[in-house]
């Protein structure tokens, strides 16, 4: 029992040390840091940093080209899924098996994979620095993983509900946005959540994509920050803090759903 | 009862999208690999298996980007789903202070991999670092480390973080395995007064298989796709003592421009990975019993 304590204890020191010292630091000068890397200094805290990082950075512009392509790619990615989902639990045959096989074999090959032709195929459709392009690739990579969830969930549904809606006239469209759609919602949600952590702290296809700065997303930015500040830790901690905030805001209020989608991501036994 | 011809059309925007940037890339990916295309010029030739002789026979580098994410993928594999485990096993009841304690050991997972490497770089660093000040002024100096910089461990250093960041994750999985083992087995095996070594051996761990094959295999995909991790936070380095295949694919292709070899990497890493997945499956499988 104590030792079930003390390991938990070690553990969770291990995940709030990082946190606070992350926050802290951001409010600390560079020599403040060097001086003391875990204390409060006694000279108090700053806010100079955030200015700052507002000042010399185009941090809004990184913070909207963000939230327009995590905003569009879950969007897009969930109806797009659940559309491809449903037509599978409908044909309910070879060729749906088929297509849910050819989806699914997305989720076992890593993007890293395929990042040279995908480049060479992305500029030559004209798609690089453009968020456009970011969002269609974003699209393309997590249908896999939403196809996957969304019809796990949709085969659970009853026969009867899509064979009493044919004989009341429905066509597939009606039976999909009218009957499958808000049935689905409880799935729908955790996936959504799956997909805005995966596009919201996705480096890969921005750092192939986008060299120009209007067009860069957040964790881009960041990464350029590196280069910038070096071992600056409280510029680039500061970065970190406006650049997770949103996640942070979505973890406390919708807990319970990002346990659920995160995990049902990676039911894939 | 006939489902009407309008269910084809629920396909055509995913599946388009899809092909076209998904399948297509895939494929070419083999394509290239018989080339010797630089990634800019409009012409390249055909070179046959030459890329593929060159990674298996005379580059060292690429054999080492191999060896370091295997090293990686196994560290990160059973240290973390030891860890998801016990810790697991530890906050199964679901009392308000263990939800809290999973949600928070789960917090990391939302965070971006360059938020992450930032983090580790601040405890890891050298001069600066938490790790080396808290070594000091706890009186262990000696113990103090380039932790990044030091080409014989920074591979353990960024397997580490890798846990760190998704251990919270996997100890969700096996919670959800653990409530799921029906409770009157445990009530019988006490009545029979079995310890509590034989319940976990002869209960929780079998009944727990197909959980830790989800771990074990969700764990190995994360380890080959720590790309972000490892760019961020070492790049490589030092002398390519953290290169894992998918940053030597990137430094290859859009550092050396060569993207005829970075393909053939490619093709070469997706059979890695499949014949791993296979190999993974086979043996769990096995392990698998019902009650």
């Amino acid at each position: 029992m104590f030792f079930r304590r003390f390991a938990v204890l070690i553990y969770a020191i291990l995940i709030l040390v990082p946190v606070i010292m992350v926050v802290l630091t951001s409010l600390k000068t560079l020599e403040q840091t060097f001086d003391n890397p875990l204390g409060i200094p006694v000279d108090g805290l700053i806010l100079d940093n955030f200015r700052n990082i507002f000042q010399e950075q185009t941090m809004a512009g990184y913070f909207v080209n963000s939230s327009v392509v995590t905003l569009f790619s879950v969007s897009f990615t969930l109806f797009f899924a659940s559309m491809i989902a449903y037509g599978i639990t409908r044909l309910n045959n070879w060729k749906g098996n088929g297509l849910f096989v050819l989806f699914t074999v997305g989720m076992m090959v890593p993007p890293q994979v395929n990042m040279v032709p995908l480049y060479s195929l992305v500029s030559s459709l004209d798609l690089t620095n453009s968020l456009l392009g970011l969002i269609l690739v974003n699209i393309s990579s997590t249908l896999p993983v939403g196809v996957f969830i969304l019809t796990g969930f949709m085969k659970t549904l009853p026969k009867e509900l899509f064979e009493a809606s044919t004989i009341d006239g429905a066509g597939n469209w009606q039976i999909f946005s009218k009957v499958v759609i808000p049935l689905s919602l409880p799935s729908l949600s955790a996936t959504a959540i799956f997909l805005f952590v995966m596009h919201w702290n996705d480096l890969l296809y921005p750092l192939l994509f986008i060299t120009d700065n209007a067009y860069k997303t957040l964790p881009l930015a960041l990464l350029d920050f590196q280069g910038q500040y070096l071992t600056n830790y409280p510029m680039l901690f500061t970065g970190v803090l406006i650049a997770s905030v949103p996640m942070v805001i979505m973890y406390i209020f919708l807990q319970r759903y990002f346990v659920a989608g995160m995990t049902s991501g990676s039911v894939k036994g | 009862m006939k489902i009407p011809k309008s269910i084809y059309l629920f396909f055509i925007p995913g599946l388009a999208l899809y092909a076209l940037f998904f399948l297509f890339p895939t494929v070419s990916a083999l394509y290239y690999s018989f080339t010797d295309w630089d990634g800019i010029s409009a012409d390249y030739s055909f070179i046959g298996l030459e890329n593929y002789e060159k990674a298996a026979m005379g580059d060292s580098i690429f054999l080492k980007s191999v060896g370091n994410n295997l090293e990686f993928m196994f560290f990160v594999a059973i240290f973390q789903t030891l860890v998801a485990l016990v810790f697991a096993i530890f906050l199964v009841k679901n009392t308000k202070f263990n939800y809290f304690l999973r949600a928070l050991f789960f917090f990391p997972t939302i965070l971006s991999s360059v938020s992450v490497a930032f983090i580790w770089a601040f405890v890891y660093d050298p001069n600066l670092g938490i790790l080396n000040h808290l070594l000091t002024i706890t009186g262990r100096g000696f113990l103090t480390q380039n932790w990044l910089g030091n080409g014989d461990i920074a591979i353990y250093s960024l397997a580490f973080t890798q846990v760190w960041f998704h251990a919270g994750q996997m100890l969700i999985i096996f919670v959800a395995g653990l409530h799921a083992i029906p409770m009157d087995l445990y009530e019988a095996a006490k009545m029979e007064g079995a310890t509590r070594w034989q319940i976990f051996r002869k209960i929780t761990w079998p009944l727990l298989a197909p959980s830790a094959t989800i771990v074990i295999a969700y764990t190995t995909i994360q380890s080959f796709q720590a790309f972000d991790l490892v760019f961020a936070l070492t790049g490589g380095g030092p002398n390519y003592a953290t290169e894992i295949i998918s940053t030597y694919i990137y430094n290859v292709a859009f550092r050396n421009f060569d993207f005829g070899y970075a393909s053939a990497i490619s093709v070469i890493f997706m059979a890695i990975i499949a014949l791993i997945t296979y190999i993974q499956f086979k043996v769990l499988r096995s392990g698998r019993v019902s009650y």
